[in-house]
C-alpha cells in the first residue's frame, strides 16, 4: 500500500502545482495595444484630412499636412516599487498610409499599476542599429548627418509671407553639427514621453494622442517662413523640434 | 487461387503507385537568388503564395516574354518594348505598338520588381500586382492589340506550350491567369545588384573623388536632396516605389496616379523610378521627355514647374529648383552612373 501511495502522492502534487502555475500565468499576463491617434488642437486628423491647407498654427500660418510618419521605441512599464519592464521595440507610425497606427506588444504585461513611457524616435544605441524594415521605407539619415534614421517626417505646405504656397519638411533627426566625415552632436533630440500611471488589469488598449499643432507652439513659436525646409542639417531647428515635442503626446482613452 | 489474387493485388498496387506518381508531379521550386546587399539591408521580396517561383514557371515565362505570339499579328513581344540591353525598357520617349501607334508613356525598365512592397506597378500605379500588370499590354490597342481569348487559343494549339504549361503548372489547360503568372515569375528573376556602387558598398571597390562628391550632392538636403524619394546606400532599390509630383508641369495633360485613384490630390503624381541602370534607360521621366541625364539634373536644379500637387519635398520652386553648380551637376551625374549594372544587361539568363 505504501509503495503505491508514494508515487500516487507525487503525481497528485505535480498536477496540483502545475495547475496553480498555469492559473497564475493566465491571470497575470495581459495583451497591451497602443493606438496612435492624431489631432489638431483637439480636432481629429487622419490621412483623409491631408493635402488641404486648412490648419492654422500658433504663428498664424495656414498649412496642410501631406505626409506624416514617425518612430516610437523602447516602451517601458515602471511599477510603483520601481520594477521596470523595458521592451526593446520600435514602431513606425505611418499616418499617410494608415500603417501601424495600432501596435500590440509581443510581450504580455503582468497585472499591476505602471507608469508607462516610451521614446520618441530612437535613442543613440538603437539609432546605430540596421533595421531592414526602416531601410525598406527609406527612413534613413545620410551618414554625413550622423546616419541612423529619421525620428519623424512631417511634410506639407504653408502659405508664406508672400501669400504663396510653399513646402515644408519638418524632419526630426538626431541634432548634428559639422556634417561630413566627422559630424558632432550638440545634444540628444530623442525624448521620453511619459503617459502617466495606467492600471493594467486585463488586456488593455492605450490611446496615445499626438497634437500636431504642438509641434509649432510651445515653448517655441514656430515661424514656417523662417524654418521650412533643409532642417536636417540645422541643429538649431532640431533642438527647437525637441523642445516643442515635449508637449505633443498625451494619454488618451484606456480601454480594458 | 491465392497466388492469382496476389498477382491481381500487386497489379492494382502498381497501377495506383503509377497513378499517384503522375498526379504527384510538382514543378521544381526555385527560390529567388537574393543578393546579399539586399538581404543585409531590406526586407524580403514579395512572392505571391499562389505563384511560387519554379524552374519550369520561370522558363515558360521567359519564353512567353520573348514570344510574339502574344500580339495580334505576331510582330511584337513584351521584349519589343522591354529589351534586355536597355535594362528592359526601350530607347524612345514612348513606344510604338503593333499598329505603329505610339503611346503616351515611357516603357518602364524592369528589375528588382519583387521588392516593390506596395505592389503598385506602372507609372500611374494602375496594376496592383505583377501578374495583373502583365494582363493589360496584351489587349491594349496601342500595344500588342490582341485579346486574351485569342492568345490562349494560340498557345493551346501551339506544339510546345501545352507541355510547358503542364510542366510549370501541372495542367495542360492554358489560361490567361497561368500565362501572366509565368511571365511574372520570369520578371521576378530580373535582379540587378552588381553595380559599381554595390561593390563599393560591400568594400570591393572605391569610388572616384568626383563620384563621392556626387553622392554627397545626392544626399545633402541643402544640395540635391535626391534621397528622400530615391533611397540611399542603405536602401539598394534606389527608389521609394512611391508616387510624387516632381514638378514637371504646371498643368497636367496626363493625370498619372490621379487618373487611377480619382483623387485630385494625386494629379500629376508618377512612380519614382529606380536610379539603377540609368546608363541604359534613356530617355527619362514617365513620358520620356528628357533625352539625357544632364536634362534630368537641370530639371531639378532650375526647371521645376509649380502646381497644387507638387511634392513638398521639392525645394526652391520659385527659383526653379535646388540651384546646383555646374561642378555639382557633373559630379551628381558621375555618381548616378555608378548605379548602373553591366552584368544585368549582359546576363545570358535574361536574353532570348
Amino acid at each position: 500500500m505504501k509503495k503505491i501511495l508514494t508515487p500516487f502522492l507525487i503525481v497528485l502534487l505535480s498536477f496540483t502545482s502545475c495547475s496553480e502555475d498555469l492559473d497564475d500565468n493566465l491571470s497575470l499576463q495581459n495583451l497591451t495595444t497602443f493606438n496612435f491617434t492624431h489631432n489638431w488642437d483637439g480636432t481629429l486628423v487622419t490621412n483623409a484630412n491631408f493635402n488641404n491647407i486648412v490648419y492654422t498654427n500658433a504663428n498664424g500660418d495656414l498649412l496642410s499636412i501631406e505626409r506624416l510618419r514617425y518612430v516610437i521605441s523602447d516602451i517601458m512599464f515602471t511599477s510603483s516599487n520601481n520594477e521596470i519592464i523595458e521592451l526593446d521595440v520600435y514602431n513606425l507610425v505611418d499616418v499617410t498610409n494608415n500603417n501601424n497606427l495600432s501596435f500590440t506588444l509581443q510581450t504580455q504585461i503582468p497585472t499591476g499599476s505602471y507608469t508607462v513611457s516610451f521614446t520618441f524616435g530612437l535613442d543613440n544605441e538603437d539609432n546605430a542599429e540596421n533595421y531592414l524594415d526602416l531601410n525598406s521605407e527609406s527612413f534613413n539619415v545620410p551618414d554625413m548627418l550622423g546616419g541612423g534614421y529619421h525620428y519623424m517626417q512631417f511634410d506639407g505646405k504653408f502659405i508664406n509671407s508672400n501669400s504663396e504656397e510653399q513646402g515644408f519638411n519638418y524632419h526630426a533627426i538626431r541634432a548634428v553639427d559639422n556634417p561630413g566625415m566627422n559630424p558632432t552632436f550638440p545634444q540628444d533630440t530623442f525624448f521620453t514621453i511619459d503617459l502617466g500611471v495606467i492600471d493594467i488589469t486585463s488586456n488593455t488598449e492605450i490611446e496615445v494622442q499626438m497634437n500636431i499643432a504642438e509641434w509649432f507652439k510651445n515653448p517655441i513659436l514656430w515661424d514656417l517662413n523662417d524654418f521650412n525646409q533643409m532642417l536636417m542639417p540645422n541643429s538649431t531647428a532640431q533642438i527647437m523640434m525637441y523642445d516643442n515635442g515635449q508637449n505633443v503626446f498625451s494619454l488618451g482613452e484606456v480601454i480594458q | 487461387m491465392i497466388k492469382r489474387w496476389l498477382y491481381i493485388i500487386a497489379f492494382i498496387a502498381l497501377c495506383l503507385s503509377c497513378s499517384s506518381e503522375d498526379t504527384g508531379y510538382e514543378p521544381t521550386v526555385q527560390p529567388l537568388d537574393i543578393p546579399s546587399i539586399f538581404s543585409d539591408n531590406i526586407i524580403p521580396p514579395i512572392i505571391p503564395i499562389d505563384n511560387p517561383q519554379t524552374v519550369e514557371g520561370v522558363a515558360l515565362g521567359k519564353k512567353l516574354f520573348f514570344d510574339r505570339i502574344l500580339s495580334a499579328n505576331g510582330t511584337q513581344a513584351c521584349a519589343s518594348c522591354h529589351s534586355p540591353q536597355n535594362a528592359f525598357t526601350d530607347n524612345t520617349p514612348t513606344s510604338s505598338g503593333i499598329d505603329g501607334i505610339f503611346g503616351t508613356r515611357n516603357s518602364m525598365p524592369l528589375f528588382n520588381l519583387a521588392w516593390n512592397y506596395n505592389e503598385r506597378f506602372n507609372w500611374d500605379g494602375t496594376a496592383l500586382s505583377l501578374e495583373r500588370q502583365a494582363e493589360e499590354p496584351v489587349e491594349n490597342p496601342i500595344e500588342l492589340h490582341s485579346n486574351w481569348e485569342a492568345v490562349v487559343d494560340r498557345l493551346q494549339e501551339h506544339p510546345e506550350y501545352p507541355e510547358l504549361f503542364r510542366l510549370a503548372f501541372n495542367t495542360n489547360t492554358i489560361t490567361k491567369e497561368l500565362t501572366t503568372k509565368a511571365i511574372a515569375q520570369f520578371e521576378r528573376t530580373l535582379i540587378s545588384a552588381n553595380s559599381k556602387f554595390d561593390r563599393y558598398s560591400m568594400g570591393q571597390t572605391n569610388l572616384t573623388a568626383q563620384e563621392l562628391n556626387g553622392l554627397d550632392v545626392f544626399l545633402r538636403e541643402d544640395k540635391g536632396d535626391c534621397f528622400h524619394c530615391h533611397g540611399n546606400p542603405n536602401n539598394p532599390l534606389w527608389t521609394d516605389n512611391d508616387f510624387h509630383n516632381n514638378g514637371l508641369d504646371s498643368s497636367f495633360s496626363d493625370l498619372g496616379l490621379g487618373e487611377v485613384t480619382g483623387d485630385p490630390n494625386d494629379n500629376g503624381k508618377f512612380k519614382s523610378p529606380s536610379l539603377r541602370n540609368l546608363a541604359y534607360t534613356a530617355p527619362y521621366m514617365h513620358d520620356g521627355r528628357f533625352a539625357t541625364l544632364e536634362e534630368v539634373i537641370n530639371h531639378y536644379s532650375d526647371g521645376l514647374q509649380n502646381s497644387s500637387t507638387i511634392d513638398p519635398l521639392m525645394k526652391q520652386i520659385a527659383q526653379g529648383g535646388v540651384q546646383l553648380s555646374d561642378q555639382d551637376k557633373a559630379d551628381l551625374k558621375a555618381f548616378l552612373l555608378t548605379l548602373s549594372d553591366p552584368s544585368f544587361i549582359d546576363n545570358p539568363s535574361f536574353h532570348n
